[in-house]
């Protein structure tokens, strides 16, 4: 007789671990190999790539519909500027201290807004963001409704030349996405990431094991928050510039990232990615056709919402069992009387 | 003294005005649990129906009326059978991103249409007509569109109560299930509240057109302050949509009062504070 055996790597995991190391020392070395405009579009693909998992994460595994963490991208942007300009902080230093701030600033705002069901937080969301919006506005110092670039002395300080400061703006967008990515897959393979999925596939059974529903979800919600600033931080170091229409957009910063986790997946890690890829895709080819690239990607959602809401990868998943993350667990059985 | 009455005052009509944004909303939810993210849109979607209507007939917005709401009824009507009824069932995602898909592809397609420039429909005298109350010049317009609002709302309360539709509205509210054992079709049902929440946005979409410019990227804000009204107001409350209109109205009319830049500010701040106080709005609905 042989025993079963319990195992979450597969082959195709293996496979796509090796895979994707390969492919991050090759786009690490970017800055070698690729022109300029290529690593400002390779930079934009990681920050929207991280803002996907957040937003997947909170969505796709908490249940928390935002449609607000424009709110903390703009949040983020705004701390950089504020204690750099003000703070004289580095910006290095400047970035992940909005992301505390961010955390800090979210649990008030989730002890509100948890007090909305479903599409009602979703609102909630928005509303909170909205004030923020217009709270950024009144602040004269920080240039109001119209906006401030930053200082040219504190863009000089992240690196002398300008090569120099796109490589590392390039390896900040790339890091953080690799960071993102394994926090979230680490965080699901723990005991807590076990609830959280648990939480997903049904509140009621959930609390009955009893896990702290409300606890776990503003977990979520607050480390979401603060790594979702510190990805503003980066895409408003990119930028240069910060207004606040364009640090609380809600197009910009949420349809996008939704339109990307849905195509691509919701409620699995893969999706994200694969959303990502398609966005970029998409939106490079109809670039030129300027509104119209928005109305079909609103209706390649729906159209995906409501023929596989699973998405892309959730197809991909279905045809062929494969888990690229490795996630769930597999009983195989052992082959007799074979190896040790 | 007088300048702060009178600014309570405007904000009591303007109140008015969020009530009639928020009446779809709330009928809707009522019904059939949906809420729509393009609600907003929809709204502008009318003042931009209006706007063509208007122009090419060359009548006033309120004969535009006779075309605009029974359009906008029939777009609920095909909207919500061919499209929402399919996202309805225990899972909230779906409901949501579709509309919020459908936001995004009415504010592009009327984007398209009709450019970013801001428009106005033009309602002649009505517009600068005002009747003197007390010292305070009273608009005409702003007191049409409070009397409106009402009259909106007192009708809506009638046909949820009193009428065969409005039975079955609450039927299908009730129990999915039960209503369509007992021949309601659960389907037509909602549709007919899509296209009578529609109509009532079609109204509020004229109204809004007459009293200020708009262009396509204004229908999120406008989903926000209808939100807004539900919420303070109590869900499934219709009267008390109508009052949590009024507070909106009210907060944003004295946060200008204080500081021009504070006006939609002062109407959020409001909202979070009912939020945290009376987190089932100031009149929940006791019973049916």
């Amino acid at each position: 007789m042989s025993a079963p055996i319990v195992t979450r790597a597969t082959r195709a995991s293996r496979n796509a671990m090796v895979i994707g190391a390969v492919a991050l020392i090759i786009l690490a070395a970017a800055p070698w190999w690729a022109g300029r405009a290529d690593m400002r579009l390779m930079s934009e693909i990681f920050l929207y790539l991280s803002l996907a998992c957040l937003w997947n994460l909170m969505a796709g595994y908490a249940g928390l519909v935002s449609v607000g963490q424009q709110a903390f991208v703009g949040f983020g942007g705004y701390m950089l500027f504020a204690l750099t300009i003000w703070g004289g902080l580095h910006p290095l230093v400047a970035i992940p201290l909005g992301g505390v701030l961010a955390a800090i600033l979210s649990i008030p705002i989730a002890t509100l807004i948890f007090r909305l069901k479903g599409a009602y937080f979703a609102i909630g969301t928005w509303v909170v963001a909205e004030v923020f919006r217009l709270s950024f506005a009144q602040v004269g110092a920080l240039g109001g409704g119209s906006g401030s670039s930053l200082p040219v002395g504190i863009v000089k300080s992240l690196a002398a030349s300008r090569s120099g400061r796109e490589a590392l703006s390039y390896w900040l967008a790339l890091g953080s996405a690799v960071v993102i990515i394994g926090a979230v897959y680490l965080f699901l393979r723990s005991r807590r990431g076990l609830a959280l999925t648990a939480i997903r596939d049904s509140e009621v059974a959930a609390s009955g094991l009893g896990i702290d529903i409300w606890r776990t979800k503003l977990e979520v919600y607050v480390v979401t928050s603060a790594f979702t600033a510190v990805i503003g931080g980066l895409i408003f170091l990119q930028k240069l510039r910060i207004s606040p229409d364009a640090a609380f957009s809600v197009n910009d910063w949420t349809a996008f990232v939704i339109f990307i986790v849905v195509i691509g997946g919701i409620g699995t890690l893969e999706g994200p990615i694969i959303g990502t890829l398609l966005f970029f895709l998409l939106r490079e080819t109809l670039a030129d056709f300027g509104t119209i690239y928005l109305l079909v990607l609103g209706a390649v959602a729906i159209i995906v919402m409501l023929k596989a809401p699973k998405g892309v990868w959730g197809l991909v998943r279905d045809r062929f069992d494969l888990e690229l993350f490795p996630l769930s667990y597999r009983v195989r059985q052992q082959p007799n009387q074979k190896g040790p | 003294m007088i300048e702060w009455v009178n600014a309570v005052v405007q904000g009591i009509l303007l109140g008015g005005l969020y009530a009639l944004f928020a009446a779809g909303l709330s009928l809707i939810f009522g019904v059939m649990r949906l809420v729509n993210i393009a609600h907003g849109d929809l709204i502008i979607l009318a003042a931009y129906l209006g706007l063509t209507t208007t122009t090419m007939l060359g009548v006033h917005p309120f004969v535009a009326l006779l075309i605009v709401v029974p359009a906008m009824a029939g777009i609920g009507y095909v909207i919500q059978r061919g499209l929402l009824n399919q996202t309805l069932g225990p899972d909230i995602l779906p409901p949501l991103l579709v509309t919020f898909g459908l936001s995004v592809i009415l504010q592009n397609a009327l984007l398209e249409g009709y450019t970013a420039d801001p428009q106005k429909l033009s309602g002649g005298v009505i517009e600068t007509a005002s009747v003197n109350v007390g010292g305070m010049a009273l608009g005409v317009l702003p007191l049409l569109t409070f009397g409106i609002a009402v009259a909106v709302i007192a009708g809506l309360q009638w046909m949820f109560y009193s009428t065969a539709l409005g039975r079955g509205f609450r039927a299908v509210s009730d129990n999915q299930d039960i209503a369509q054992l007992m021949g309601l079709n659960k389907a037509h049902v909602f549709g007919l509240a899509m296209a009578l929440a529609l109509a009532v946005t079609a109204i509020a979409g004229i109204l809004l057109g007459i009293r200020t410019s708009f262009d396509p990227s204004i229908g999120g804000g406008r989903l926000i302050f209808g939100f807004e009204a539900v919420i303070i107001g109590g869900l499934g409350n219709l009267w008390g949509t109508l009052a949590g209109g009024v507070i909106l109205g009210v907060a944003q009319t004295i946060g200008a009062k204080i500081d021009p830049g504070w006006q939609v500010l002062a109407g959020h701040i409001a909202f979070l504070v009912v939020l945290a106080v009376r987190p089932n709005g100031l009149f929940p609905r006791v019973s049916h």
